[in-house]
Formats: structure tokens, sequence, C-alpha cells
């Protein structure tokens, strides 16, 4: 389990390699989308709604028109009558053949339904001018009535779209067995029943979208620069909802400053920008400002979650049952109604359970549309059954991690291929080593200890102690599940590996990185495949041009799904290779053995060639075997057969002033696996920023809106994204359980550290207050949240 | 309504440049739309991500909290500079710590973070973990959950993180 600290310039798949990608960003050369200018852009800017649902009576543009510098200005109605679209916007996974799905234009109509929703589009010659201009626009409107919160919209009184008959979209269940499921409550021993609000998040990137559309002066093509988690879905889609020729449309995705699910979307800006630009032959601009990108970009969790569990004497679970309502926004966007399904598997968390049931029904509200956010509905499952199984430690009387241990999928042991109550086999676990390793390392015992002589001597001070062990599935995604789904793509990834004529190596790669390190962990890969050094692979990606397949980056997905293409891919260009070498050898293939770069004969020393002087023999192709095709170059789609299944144990440490209500985090420790490491550097990062975000949302973070849904702290003056100061050292150490379903072993960890956090603080901070009678706090646990607990727990009203 | 243009000369990086900018025009946008200088980010519009910051004689600034007008007869430094400030052909050391480190993942926070942190260890020689954490309380990060990046600012500073 301890790994060496020693990181390195170079290496193979377990190194800690410095990162090649960091050389261009630490010295501002990297390009993000903003960075990039080309000769008579317009810059676009966005006339937005400030009512939340309304019929928009009349716009007049003509001061905005003839501002100097503005170039024109576009209403939605204008727009509709200019033939640019084929169809809306597309949600990409319609989660039931009956879902509601009104339809989300780029520019509205003629009604809004959120606030932010655009009306019009100006452009001009420059940023501040596109500003103004926007500015000058007036905007009539005729309000209706507003769904402004999830209570609204399931009461179901008025109507996020008054077209529409209610607000529910659609129901969709995991629930084989009802009656089962309700015998098992009705004879349990001890049950528990919570309602947990997952409240709504800005994702917050630090660079905000930007997109800028470059029309070829002939020919029709149009390059698509956009700062997206997608490149090759945007390229799609815009071809599908655009009738512009899939051909024609070329996009980049520059240096991206992180998406964590918020730039995998397909945006009104991004469509507007390409059909104004292919209109008008001009380049096409447009960057959101901070407070913008409260109703530009979508936003994630946004669920209320009631969960029950039955238990028997023993506090073994014999029933989760969990029903969800979850708040689609406004309009579906590519996978907003599917987002909360990804955890509908994942309710019951690390423990074995008989009876499982699982409901879901989304709503509409007028407010800026959910999808993903880092996690994707697996954060919002490991939270419900984390925090409920501390529940049911109170009611069985129990410690938290006593009550997990009961619980564990087979015992806390090993296991590979076990068969879950919602349908899915997960690849492999061996959970109790985690909550082992994690209670090591947090010294819990000296923790508890201090704890209880807080309590003893009354300290204002008092010490709260939370675990979360979670689970989650990754890897999106076997295209065979996600047809079952209804979702409407696949999940494979492709990769292409070849030797170029001097032995150097070039990998293009369909998963599409914005600041995991990608360039760095697959020329690792490769490293190790064809034994040959990192610095003499270069990797490829980001740019359809370059890289025509790929489905992109997301849900943990681009190693175990594309590093496994890559692997393979390498595999082909050694099996070729091998066939070169022994032709030169004049030997059978099969007595070829390859090994740290080099082909030889078994038992002929002499006879030797190392892969890298195949690369020119394969170009030059003068003696080639009869029939063999010149290059080393080969190429892989893999469809995974199973989605990855990572887990671990997450310790948090707070410390709050019973005074102020103020709740500090003063120590983490986590203990994640992830299968087979390729950079443990890169893992452990990829862990501490996960974790904070999860922490962020138990203290900090929530998208406040008012009675008439407008959103109240858009600008990060007001939506607190934590600082330095906010949070202490991670502290991190793994196990590895290799997955059983790629042949590299690997799982994935962009998601994990947020999927274990934000229920390990929170445990942390019920923890510190059970003395009061505390069983739960509201996410973000603020100060005013906790003093109110306090006063309500001691019967005086505040 | 844009303002007429004013003319300004900027010391950046130690360049004088000579620009053309509306009195409204914020540094930050001089930097990058006048100048080209386009390593300097723009991360939020309430001055509090500090993507933006550059020294402004030797201190750290957003550049988006002043106007380029403001900035003339200073001497700025952006991340493209810092590499010059220190001696040799080799980065400075800040920027070979935080690659060191791995105290950078998507890296847009990174220029800022960097001229924020070369700023902070150079006014407080004593630094601990608890003065880095409180002195970069204005430059956010949502990638890296600070931990490399204050491992790599001590490890400037001369201390273990």
């Amino acid at each position: 389990m301890a790994v060496t600290e020693e990181t390195t310039s170079a290496g193979g798949i377990g190194a800690r390699m410095l990162r090649k990608e960091d050389g261009k960003l630490v010295t501002g050369e990297a390009k993000f989308v903003d960075d990039i200018h080309v000769p008579g852009e317009l810059w676009m800017g966005m006339v937005r709604s400030t009512i939340a649902h309304a019929r928009i009576a009349s716009i007049d543009t003509t001061a905005a028109a003839s501002m100097p510098g503005v170039h024109s200005v576009f209403t939605g109605a204008e727009l509709a009558g200019m033939d640019l679209w084929a169809a809306p916007l597309p949600c990409a996974w319609p989660v039931t053949e009956d879902m509601a799905n009104p339809p989300h234009w780029p520019v509205a109509p003629e009604f809004v339904h959120h606030v932010g929703d655009i009306v019009a589009v100006v452009l001009a010659d420059s940023r501040y001018t596109a500003a103004d201009a926007v500015e000058q626009v007036i905007v009539d409107y005729e309000s209706l009535p507003t769904v402004a919160s999830m209570e609204q919209a399931v009461a179901d009184t008025v109507h996020a779209h008054s077209d529409l008959s209610t607000n529910k979209a659609y129901t969709w269940a995991i629930d084989s067995d009802p009656d089962g499921t309700q015998a098992a409550f009705d004879s349990a021993a001890h049950t528990v029943s919570c309602r947990f609000v997952q409240q709504r998040l800005i994702p917050s990137a630090m660079e905000p979208r930007g997109v800028l559309a470059v029309p070829s002066p002939i020919g029709g093509e149009i390059t698509l620069y956009s700062a997206t988690q997608v490149p090759h879905i945007l390229k799609v889609m815009m071809a599908a909802t655009t009738g512009i020729p899939e051909q024609k449309i070329r996009v980049i995705a520059p240096a991206v400053g992180g998406g964590f699910g918020a730039k995998l979307n397909i945006n009104p800006d991004e469509s507007l920008a390409l059909v104004l630009a292919n209109k008008l032959g001009r380049a096409v601009r447009w960057t959101e400002t901070r407070s913008e990108a409260a109703g530009s970009t979508h936003q994630g969790r946004a669920q209320l979650q009631h969960v029950e569990l039955a238990a028997d004497a023993d506090g073994k679970l014999i029933a989760v049952r969990v029903k969800i309502d979850a708040d689609m926004g406004a309009y579906m966007m590519l996978i907003t109604p599917g987002t909360p399904l990804l955890g509908a598997f994942l309710y019951h968390g690390a423990y074995e359970t008989p009876k499982y049931s699982f409901t879901c029904e989304g709503w509409f509200t007028n407010r800026t549309p959910t999808d993903a956010y880092r996690g994707a509905g697996r954060p919002e499952a490991s939270y419900a059954i984390e925090r409920a199984m501390d529940m049911l430690s109170y009611e069985v009387g129990i410690s938290p991690d006593e009550i997990r241990r009961r619980n564990y999928i087979e015992g806390g042991g090993p296991f590979e291929m076990w068969d879950s109550p919602a349908g899915l086999q997960f690849d492999s676990g061996n959970y109790a080593p985690t909550l082992d390793r994690a209670l090591e390392m947090a010294d819990v015992a000296s923790l508890r200890a201090e704890q209880q002589a807080r309590r003893d001597g009354g300290a204002v001070k008092q010490l709260g102690i939370g675990l979360c062990t979670y689970v989650e599935m990754c890897g999106l995604a076997p295209s065979r599940t996600l047809g079952a789904l209804n979702y409407g793509a696949g999940g494979w990834e492709h990769a292409t590996v070849r030797m170029l004529p001097t032995g150097k190596v070039e990998v293009v790669s369909g998963s599409t990185p914005h600041g995991q390190g990608h360039e760095t962990s697959w020329s690792q890969i490769i490293a190790t495949k064809m034994g040959i050094s990192a610095d003499d692979v270069t990797v490829l990606h980001s740019d359809t041009a370059l890289s025509p397949l790929g489905l992109d980056t997301y849900g943990s997905r681009s190693l175990s799904v594309g590093g496994t293409a890559i692997s393979m891919a390498a595999d082909k260009v050694i099996d070729k290779a091998r066939l070169i070498a022994a032709h030169q050898f004049e030997a059978a293939p099969e007595d070829v053995d390859f090994a740290d770069g080099s082909f030889s004969v078994a038992g002929t020393p002499s006879k030797s060639v190392h892969i890298q002087e195949l690369g020119f023999v394969a170009f030059a192709a003068h003696d080639l075997p009869d029939g063999m095709e010149p290059n080393l170059q080969e190429q892989v789609s893999f469809d995974p057969p199973n989605f990855v299944f990572p887990f671990g144990t997450h310790v948090a440490v707070v410390e709050i002033d019973e005074g102020t209500g103020g709740v500090e985090l003063i120590g983490y420790f986590a203990v994640d696996d992830c299968g087979n490491q390729v950079n443990p550097l890169i893992v452990e990062g990829q862990i501490h920023g996960g974790v904070v975000q999860g922490a962020a949302q138990a203290l900090y973070e929530v998208a406040e809106y008012d009675d008439d849904a407008n959103i109240t702290n858009p600008s990060l003056m007001d939506y607190l994204v934590p600082s330095a100061a906010e949070v202490p050292n991670i502290v991190t150490d793994s196990t590895v359980t290799p997955s059983t379903t790629n042949p590299l072993g690997v799982k994935g960890v962009g998601e994990a550290g947020t999927i274990g956090s934000a229920a390990a603080v929170i445990n942390a901070v019920v923890d510190a207050l059970r003395p009061h009678g505390i069983t739960d706090i509201e996410m973000p646990a603020s100060p005013m949240r906790v003093r109110r607990a306090i006063d309500q727990a001691n019967g005086s009203a505040s | 309504m844009p303002a007429s243009s004013v003319q300004i000369r900027l010391s950046v990086n130690g360049e004088m440049h000579d620009v053309e900018v509306e009195p409204r025009t914020l540094l930050v946008h001089a930097l990058r739309d006048s100048i080209g200088l386009t390593g300097t980010n723009i991360g939020c519009d309430s001055s509090s991500c500090g993507a933006c910051t550059v020294l402004v004689d030797g201190r750290s600034a957003k550049s988006c909290t002043m106007l380029a007008v403001q900035a003339e007869g200073a001497d700025i430094l952006t991340i493209e500079g810092l590499a010059a400030t220190s001696p040799g052909d080799g980065l400075h050391p800040m920027q070979d710590a935080f690659h060191e480190c791995h105290g950078l993942q998507c890296g847009y926070c990174t220029p800022g973070m960097i001229l924020a942190s070369v700023s902070l260890v150079d006014e407080y020689p004593d630094l601990d973990e608890q003065g880095v954490r409180t002195g970069l309380e204005g430059n956010l990060c949502r990638c890296t959950g600070y931990h490399n990046i204050v491992k790599a600012v001590l490890s400037v500073a001369g201390k273990e993180a």
C-alpha cells in the first residue's frame, strides 16, 4: 500500500510522472478559447430574460442596432424565421417513451422559461460594445405564473411550461418486487426514514465557457472552437440540429479550464455562433461572464430524496427503498433527465440488501436547467445511503463503523462479479480494508477520546468524526446497456496508435482532457506497453480533424474505456511489428519474443531489433512480409463489457464552534481504490480536488433562488467556492483491487473524491452535534443552520 | 456608450507598449486584447477568483480591479515575463515548484496563482502552511483542492509541506 513519493520526468504505468501538460500552463502559453482571435470576428452579446416565465410581448432593438460598432441584432422571432435550425437543442437521453421534452431553441422565439433564457443576440466589433448594446435592447414581457421551487413543481398547481398540463416530466423506477419490499419493512426490527435535500450547485469551472466559430471563405467548412468536454458529441449534435453537413464541421476544444460536467452540453451559444458565422461569413465569438453563467450554464444536483432502510435486529439491511424528486430546471438538456438515474443503481451503497426499490420523478421548474455535475447522480446516491447508514447506527445503537462492517458486500472481503440487487454486476471489490486503513490513518481512537474530553469539559469547540464508504459506477459505458436505458449513443472509446518513421509514437485519443493529464497518462501506457520512453510519445486529442472518432471525457471514463483502447491499439501495433521482426529474422512469429521494446528470437540473442527501428522499415516498405500494408498504425474502438466500480472509505474531522455555529473542516483522510493506477500523482490530485468539491457542497455551496426564480448569488462573491483557507490538507492512501473487466485492471478516479466527501463531512457535523439529540442537518451546513439546529434541539427559538 | 479612446504607455514585462484604450478599459482587457498577452486569465466578474493576478510594481494585484489608465507608469509583470526575472534560462522557481508538486490540473487559475504566490513568498519570508492558505485566499482553484498548491509554495519558501 505504501507508494514511493519520488516523482519522475519519464516513466511507465505506475510511475509518479510529472505532467507533460504543465509547461504551457505555467508560462501562460496555453491557448484557451478566449485567447484565440481571428480577423473580422464579431462578438456576441446575449440579451437574457430577466423574468423566469413570460411571454415576450415585444422587443425593441432599434437603439442597439444603431450604435457604432454594432453589426446586427436578432430577436428569437427573427432567428426563427431565418431557417437556421433543423431541430431544437438536443436531449440525448429521453429516459422514458412518454417523457415530456418541450422544445429548447437557442433563442426563445415567444416564451421564456428561466432567468437567463436568451431572447435576442447582438453582434458587435468588441466585447465592450456588445455588452453596451445588450443594455440598449428593450424587452417587454408578459409575466406568467412561475415555478420557483421544487415544492411548487411537485404541488403542480402552476406549470413551468404553460402548454404542459403537469410539471412532471417522467417517472422511472427499479421496483421488481414492491410487495416483497413492503413485507421486509413490515417485518423489520429497525427502520429509518430520512429526507435529504441535494441543493442546487453551480459547477464553477474556473474557465467560463466560451465559443468561437470561424467559417472558411470558400468551401463551406466551419471550425467551432469551444470550451467543451465533448468536441465529438458537439460536432454530431451541431450537424443534426443545424443541418450543416457533418463533414463540414470541425470542432476544436483547445486548452479547456476545467469542466466537472458543466462543459458536457450542447449549448445555445455554441449553436448560435455556428449558425450565425455560417450565415454571415464572419467569425463569431462569445465568452461567458461568471455571473451570466448562472443562467447560461447548467447546474447540478437539485434533488429531494426520501430514503428508507429496513434492517433486522442486528442492523443487517433487509430492504432499501428510495424515492427521488429531481429538478430538471426549465429544459431537458443533453442528459438532464438521465443524470439522477446514474445514481439509481447505487442507493444500497457498499452494502448487501435482498430488496431494493428506486423511483425517480423528474420535474420542470423555471430555473436554470440541471445536468451532469462531477459525480452526476452518484454523489447524491452515496450521500443518501451513507447518511441513512449513520441514522441506522443510531437506531440500532452501534457505531458507524460497525453498522458498515455488518453490511458490506461479501462481509467486506474480496469479491468479483457480484450481482447487485439493482441488476448490475460489480466488477470487483474489497471494502473493509479501506475502512480499516482510514480509521488507522485518522487515528479515530484518539479522536474519539479527544471528542469525549471536549464533551465532558463543555468546550465551545466540539469535535465531530464522520465516515463514508462509497462505491460508484463509472467508465461510461457499455453501449448495449446505454441502449437499454434509452440513451441516444454508445459508450465506446476510440484510439489510434501510430509509430512514425523515426520511431516516435503518436497516440490519437478520442477522450478529451480538460485538466486530467491525458497526455501524460497515455504516454505512460505506451511507454510500458511498447518499451519506449514516455518522452517519445505525443498525444493528439480534442480536435475532430485530428481525432475524428471519440466519445469524449465524462463519467470517469477516459482511462478505463479510452486508456484501454490505447492499450489494445498498442498491442495491435506490437503484433504487426512482430511479423516484420519475424520476417527480418526469418523466424516464425510465434518464436519471436517482445520485451523492453525489443523483438528477439528465443535462444538467439544476436537476432534482436528494437520496435522503434521498425517504424522506418514499415514506412519504407522495401521489405515487408508478402501482402502486408505499409506503416505501423492501428486503431481500436473499445466498447467496455461493463462499468467499473471504484470504492473507498473517507474520514472527515470537523470542529464546530457551538457559539457561532461555524464548522471548520480540520482533517480529511481518504483511502480510495481505483484499481491499478497509471500515475499515482495524478490519482492523488483527482482525489484532493474531488474531496474539496464534495466538502464544498456539505459546507458552503448552494445556488439560491428567490420566490420569482431569480438566482440571488450568481457571482463568486456570493457563491462560496472554497479557497485554500477553508480546507485542510487531504491525507490519502489507496488499496488496489484491479478491475476484472478491462485488461489494464483500471477503474476511474475523476469523481470518486466528490462521491465520498459530502457524506463524510455531514456525518462528522452531525456526529459533533449528537449530544444535542440532532440526527440530521441540511446542506450546506452553514453557521446559521448549525446554530438554528442547536437552538431548536435545546427548545429555544432562534 | 463607448467613450472616446485614450493613448497610454504600459510597461509590461520590461517592454513599453503604446496602446489605445477606453478610459473604462480594465487592465486585464488591455493586457489580453490590446497587447495580446493572453496568459492572464479571467475567471469572474467580481474580483473574487484571482485568475487575473499580475504583479504591479512587484506586488500582486487583480488586473480586473484596475483600469488600464491607472497602470500607466507602473511596472507590470505577467506570467509571460516571470521566467525572465530569475537567473538562467529556466523557469522561475515558483513555476518549477507548481510543476514538480503537481500544483495544477486544468491550469486556468495557475498564472494568477503563481504570481500571487511569488508575491506572497516575497512579502512573508517566514510562511507556514496556514500562512500560505490565508495568503492565497483571494485565488480560487476548482481542480486541486489546494493541497499541492500549498505544497509547491511551501517548497519555494523553504518549508516542507
